[in-house]
């Protein structure tokens, strides 16, 4: 473990430095929100956020990426890929779970070159959380802090007095510490204030309260399939989708293809999709072997407690709270579906 | 790291059109050409992910048995319902498309088929991968027991590969029943669903081994009627269809429950999936 105490005109220098150095990306302001996006100046960094709009999946899983060009006449086909090395600033600690979670999705059985090129070229620098958004429940999931985890190359947590604790926990991790060759590494009181941090970050990040333990999702849904909470509340779904969108750990997507001006060249896209949406399960010819809001709704849930526990032994909720405040109709807090799940299953 | 040297698995390999014809008014009859006699290496029951680039890819079964492990040669048979299947039906012999694949599991034509008497029961185009084992299995009769085919189609139109059905009514080693949903006055043979064909089977059911593949609504009748006359779950196999997209087990498409069809599937052994809700 290496680790670094700077004070705020440091972390400015040292944020400078990386911006000089390469592409990075960070949390910044957006409308009403925050959002990741490519970091011009270190003025316009906000660690201080406290949920973004979007997940940080988008820089390894983008919104609509090039998978491939290809020629018509030629029937060639090329991969593209994107190993242009990039730093992803300010990643909260259940968002980081959510990335290493899509890590295990995408090497599992056949490996996805083009998420895995940019997974590698990335590195990651978590941030611990410094202001709680109202949705938030990631302490119920166990996922509010980086205590036992990996995934990230660096932790960085800004303590009560505005100094940063950087700690680098990999060799890429190490290297962005380039520019601090001269600071000091942390003193044992600032990593007790630290833990003191996380402590209260696994408590106060509890906006909504999870009843059952995130180890027993997966047994009481087991039991629930047949349960009314998914009628009722799909009864109010538009099936828009928001809540896959806005999802750190959902990874489904569509394929399609897009020509160019000369009707002989283009490319193959990949572009997020969404398992609520209506048409997600159709097959040519019609059948839609999805076709219910509540089978929809209900796969959904199986896939966040049941279905990824099944095949990675990890709960694919982080409790970011995303999907609470995305939903149209109110009726998508996974807490009140699993609370409700536990009060009858009592 | 070079990204060309990358192997992805969605980059397509191309093929040639050998040659075509036209089956019924809506289905075609393809037969391809891996370019530079690339070996697929497929098992009956697989599917293949078929591009037409600028129009798009989809999961298409094969539908013709392999003849030995390095072949590049395969066949399929498409109805024209969406965009890519309509732009398949209006290629020339010569033209290309692009393959990846084969994807999925097989019937098991090596193991747990071999040795038993075996009954195929096919709606509709559901013949089209079965007709890749039935033919698997025609090449090397005496690796296996009596065979009954059944077959249903909503009319005499809508039948596939008349040429062998023919063939096969005319072999003394297998038994062809066939039923139309509706007939015209030339129909000769029975009319109504594939489970009235079922109960006047003669069976050694312990040692018969059930394949069946059909539209989604067919799979629960037929099991029951295998159901009354005895047959155990895991000697019934099921080819299931789902929107297979990305044929790797990432795109969420073609799940049922907890399971990826395109990985564990398409063909299921009656016994893995019974429980599961979402299957049949």
């Amino acid at each position: 473990m290496a680790t670094k105490l700077i004070d705020q005109s440091l972390f400015q220098h040292w944020v400078r430095a990386l911006i000089a150095a390469t592409r990075v990306y960070a949390v910044q302001e957006k409308q009403n929100g925050f959002a990741f996006d490519a970091l011009a100046r270190a003025g316009d960094l906000r660690l201080d956020y406290d949920v973004t709009i979007l997940p940080p999946k988008k820089y390894f899983l983008p919104q609509q990426e090039v998978l491939l060009t290809f020629d018509r006449e030629t029937m060639s086909f090329k991969s593209v890929f994107d190993p242009e090395p990039f730093v992803l600033l300010g990643v909260h600690p259940y968002d980081m779970v959510a990335i290493s979670q899509l890590d295990k999705v995408f090497a599992k059985d056949n490996l996805d070159q083009h998420y895995r090129v940019r997974r590698e070229a990335a590195t990651i620098v978590v941030c611990d959380v410094q202001k709680v958004s109202p949705n938030a429940f990631s302490g119920c999931m166990g996922q509010a802090t980086m205590e036992g985890k990996e995934g990230h190359d660096m932790l960085l947590t800004q303590l009560d007095d505005g100094r940063y604790l950087l700690e680098a926990v990999t060799g890429k991790g190490m290297a962005l510490f380039e520019s601090l060759a001269d600071a000091s590494p942390a003193d044992e009181k600032s990593l007790q204030a630290r833990e003191e941090i996380w402590a209260h970050n696994r408590e106060r990040l509890q906006q909504h309260k999870l009843k059952p333990a995130p180890s027993e999702l997966p047994g009481l849904l087991d039991k629930s399939y047949d349960h009314p909470v998914w009628e009722e509340r799909a009864a109010l779904c538009y099936s828009c989708g928001s809540c896959n969108l806005v999802c750190p750990t959902c990874y489904c997507f569509d394929v399609r293809d897009e020509l160019n001006w000369d009707m002989r060249t283009g490319q193959r896209l990949r572009e997020w999709d969404g398992c609520m949406l209506r048409e997600f399960a159709a097959v040519a010819g019609g059948h839609n072997f999805r076709a219910e809001e509540a089978a929809r709704y209900r796969h959904r849930y199986y896939r966040k407690g049941k279905y990824s526990w099944d095949a990675y032994g990890e709960i694919a909720c982080v409790g970011c709270g995303r999907c609470i405040s995305a939903c149209t109709a109110n009726i998508a807090n996974p807490v009140e579906v699993f609370n409700r799940l536990l009060e009858d299953d009592e | 790291m070079k990204g060309a040297e990358l192997l992805d698995v969605y980059l397509p390999r191309p093929a040639r059109l050998l040659e075509k014809r036209r089956l019924t008014p809506h289905e075609t009859w393809f037969h391809f050409e891996m370019d530079e006699a690339v070996a697929l290496g497929y098992w009956p029951g697989q599917f293949l992910e078929i591009s037409i680039p600028g129009i798009g890819e989809c999961p298409i079964s094969i539908s013709s048995a392999p003849s030995n492990e390095s072949d590049s040669r395969f066949e399929l048979v498409v109805r024209a319902v969406g965009d890519l299947t309509r732009a398949l039906h209006a290629l020339e012999p010569g033209q290309r498309i692009g393959v990846r694949g084969p994807f999925g599991s097989r019937f098991p034509v090596e193991d747990a088929l071999r040795g038993h008497d075996l009954l195929f029961i096919c709606g509709g185009i559901g013949l089209v991968p079965v007709r890749s084992a039935i033919n698997y299995v025609l090449e090397r009769r005496g690796d296996y027991g009596e065979l009954n085919i059944l077959l249903g189609t909503r009319t005499a139109a809508d039948r596939l590969f008349t040429d062998e059905l023919y063939a096969w009514k005319k072999r003394d080693d297998l038994q062809l029943r066939e039923t139309v949903d509706v007939a015209d006055p030339s129909w000769g043979a029975d009319v109504g669903v594939i489970t009235r064909l079922i109960p006047r089977l003669k069976l050694q059911v312990e040692n018969t081994r059930a394949i069946i593949c059909g539209p989604p609504i067919m799979y629960r009748f037929v099991l029951n009627e295998l159901k009354k006359l005895g047959m155990l779950p895991e000697h019934i196999y099921l080819s299931l269809e789902r929107r297979m997209k990305c044929g790797v087990g990432k795109c969420g498409h073609c799940q049922i429950n907890g399971i990826y069809v395109c990985q564990e599937g398409p063909v299921f052994s009656y016994a893995d999936i019974a429980a599961v809700r979402e299957a049949i």
